[in-house]
C-alpha cells in the first residue's frame, strides 16, 4: 500500500492540498489532525474533512508509525452539515437553547 | 526537556513564541517554552484573525501600530517559509448611538495624534466601502485602510520556528504542574515531564494564566470569559473590510480565502474556563448579522468554535514584573487582541527582561500590575 499513490494525489478536495504537502508537515513534526488543519487548511474547506480526516490520519500514522486509534482527533461540532445564516435567523430555538423540531 | 533554562515561558501562543524570539534575539542564550497542548491550540488559534489599530486609548494604538509595522515585514524579518497572510483590507466600525458617534469622534482624534491615518465617514460613505451594509439605523462610521486580517496559525509558526533556529528550546504537550517558589522568588517549574530550575518565569498562558499565577501565589485582577464564533463557506470576495459594531457587540470580516469569520461578545457570559459551543450563539449572530449585512444569510455556515478571552478590569493588558514575586513575569490579560498587539508585546517584554532600552518601554511599565492598586486603568472604550 505505501507507495501505491504519487506525492501529488489531492487529500483535501476542498482546498486542494495534496499528500506531498501533508507530507511535508508531518515531517516538520505535526502529527495531530488540529495542527495539520491550522497550518495547511486541509479539513477547512465547505465539507470539513468529512473525505480527508481519515486520509490525514493513515498519512501520519504511516510516516510515524503510529496506530490510528492514537492520533488526536479535532472537536466534533454542530452543525453537522452546512446551514445558512438565513435559516438559522429564521429558526427558533426551544427553553433548553436547542433548534425546535417542526 | 532541559532541566535548567534562564528563561521559562509558559503558553506556546503567538505572546509566548514572540517574546521567545525576542528573547533569544536580543541575546538571551536559554530560552525555554512550555505549551500544555500543541502551538496556537488556546485563544491564539481561535481568535478572528483581526489586526486592527483603531483604538480608544494612546496605549492600545502605540501596542497595535508597532505590532501592525512588524507584521507588515514579518516573513521577510523571520525568514518564514510559509505566508502570514497579512492583508489590510481596513476595519470599519460603525456607531449606532450618540454615545458612539461622541467616542468615534475622540477616538479618530486620539489615533490620528498617534500617526494612525483613520477616518470619519457618514453612513453613505460608509456604504460606499461595503455596498451590502444595511445603513437605515447607522449614524456614524470610521475607518482605517491598513487594519486588517492575517493568520494567528502562521504568525506563531513563525515566531516559533526562528525561535527554534535561535535556539529556543519548545516543549509541546508538556503541562506545567506547578511554580517552585523559594523565599518570594521563582526558582523553577515542574511539569509532567520533569522539572526545570530557573529565576525567571513568564506567564504568557493566555485563557489559563489565572491558573499558572496561583501557582506562584501571585494574585490577578483578571479572569477568562469564552467568545464564541464561526466561520461560513468560502465565496468569492465581496467585503474587502472588517464589519464592526461595538453596538451589537459583533465583528465580520471576509478571510483571503473567501469565507466569512464573525464573532460576537455576549454580556451574559459567566466568568469560566468552559469553550463548548452553542446553538443560542449561532441564532444571536445570525440574527445580528443577517440584519446589519443582509446578503450574508445565503451564506452557509460550516464550522462554529469558542476561546477563551482573558479579561482585565480596564480590558488593557497586564505587562511586566510583580512585587508578589521576584522572577514572575506576566505578558497575560489581553481581553480579546492579544494576537493583534503580539509583535509589539515580544520586544518590549523581551527587552524589561534583559535590561535593555526600547523607546517604547514605557508602555510596559505603565501597564504593570500596580496600576489596579493605584486606580491608575487606562479603560479601553472599544472592545467586542
Amino acid at each position: 500500500m505505501k507507495n501505491i499513490q504519487p506525492d501529488d494525489t489531492i487529500i483535501c478536495r476542498c482546498e486542494d492540498i495534496t499528500r506531498a504537502e501533508i507530507d511535508a508537515w508531518i515531517d516538520k513534526g505535526i502529527t495531530t489532525i488540529d495542527e495539520m488543519k491550522r497550518l495547511s487548511r486541509a479539513t477547512m474547506g465547505p465539507c470539513q474533512g468529512r473525505t480527508c480526516r481519515q486520509l490525514i490520519m493513515q498519512e501520519i500514522a504511516l510516516k510515524t508509525g503510529k496506530p490510528i486509534s492514537e492520533i488526536q482527533l479535532p472537536t466534533f461540532r454542530q452543525p453537522l452539515r452546512g446551514i445558512t445564516l438565513g435559516a438559522i435567523a429564521d429558526m427558533e430555538l426551544d427553553e433548553e437553547g436547542q433548534p425546535r423540531e417542526e | 526537556m532541559k532541566n535548567k533554562a534562564e528563561v521559562v515561558i509558559i503558553g506556546g501562543g503567538v505572546v509566548g513564541c514572540s517574546i521567545a524570539y525576542h528573547l533569544v534575539k536580543n541575546g538571551c542564550k536559554d530560552v525555554v517554552i512550555l505549551e500544555k497542548s500543541h502551538l496556537a491550540s488556546g485563544s491564539t488559534g481561535r481568535c478572528g484573525a483581526g489586526v486592527r489599530q483603531q483604538w480608544g486609548t494612546e496605549m492600545n494604538c502605540r501596542l497595535s501600530t508597532g505590532s501592525c509595522r512588524d507584521l507588515e515585514n514579518m516573513n521577510e524579518e523571520l525568514e518564514y517559509d510559509g505566508d502570514i497572510e497579512f492583508h489590510q483590507g481596513g476595519y470599519l466600525l460603525v456607531a449606532y448611538t450618540d454615545h458612539q458617534v461622541d467616542q468615534f469622534r475622540k477616538n479618530v482624534q486620539l489615533q490620528n495624534s498617534l500617526g494612525i491615518a483613520s477616518k470619519f465617514l457618514t453612513p453613505q460613505e460608509a456604504k460606499e466601502i461595503v455596498p451590502h451594509l444595511n445603513i437605515e439605523p447607522l449614524m456614524a462610521a470610521t475607518f482605517y485602510q491598513k487594519d486588517g486580517h492575517c493568520n494567528p496559525f502562521h504568525v506563531t509558526q513563525a515566531f516559533a520556528d526562528a525561535a527554534r533556529r535561535l535556539g529556543v528550546e519548545i516543549n509541546t504537550f508538556t503541562t506545567v504542574t506547578g511554580i517552585k517558589i523559594e523565599n518570594g522568588a521563582v526558582k523553577g517549574v515542574y511539569t509532567d515531564q520533569g522539572e526545570i530550575s530557573t529565576n525567571i518565569v513568564v506567564d504568557a498562558a493566555g485563557g489559563y494564566a489565572d491558573q499558572i499565577a496561583e501557582m506562584a501565589g501571585v494574585k490577578i485582577p483578571s479572569y477568562s470569559e469564552r467568545h464564541q464564533i464561526l466561520v461560513t463557506e468560502p465565496v468569492e470576495a465581496f467585503q474587502s473590510c472588517m464589519v464592526m459594531s461595538f453596538h451589537h457587540s459583533t465583528y465580520c470580516q471576509q478571510s483571503p480565502q473567501g469565507s466569512f469569520i464573525m464573532g460576537l461578545g455576549d454580556f451574559n457570559e459567566p466568568h469560566s474556563h468552559e469553550i463548548m459551543s452553542t446553538w443560542e450563539f449561532l441564532k444571536n449572530m445570525s440574527d445580528k448579522i443577517t440584519a446589519m449585512l443582509p446578503p450574508l444569510r445565503y451564506l452557509r455556515v460550516v464550522r462554529q468554535w469558542a476561546g477563551l478571552y482573558h479579561m482585565t478590569p480596564d480590558r488593557t493588558p497586564i505587562l511586566g514584573s510583580t512585587n508578589q514575586c521576584k522572577g514572575f513575569e506576566m505578558a497575560l490579560g489581553f481581553s480579546g487582541h492579544g494576537f493583534m498587539i503580539a509583535p509589539m508585546t515580544g520586544r518590549l517584554m523581551a527587552a524589561h527582561i534583559l535590561g535593555l532600552d526600547h523607546p517604547d518601554l514605557d508602555i510596559l511599565n505603565t501597564l504593570n500590575i500596580d496600576r489596579f492598586a493605584k486606580g491608575n486603568l487606562f479603560v479601553e472604550p472599544s472592545v467586542v
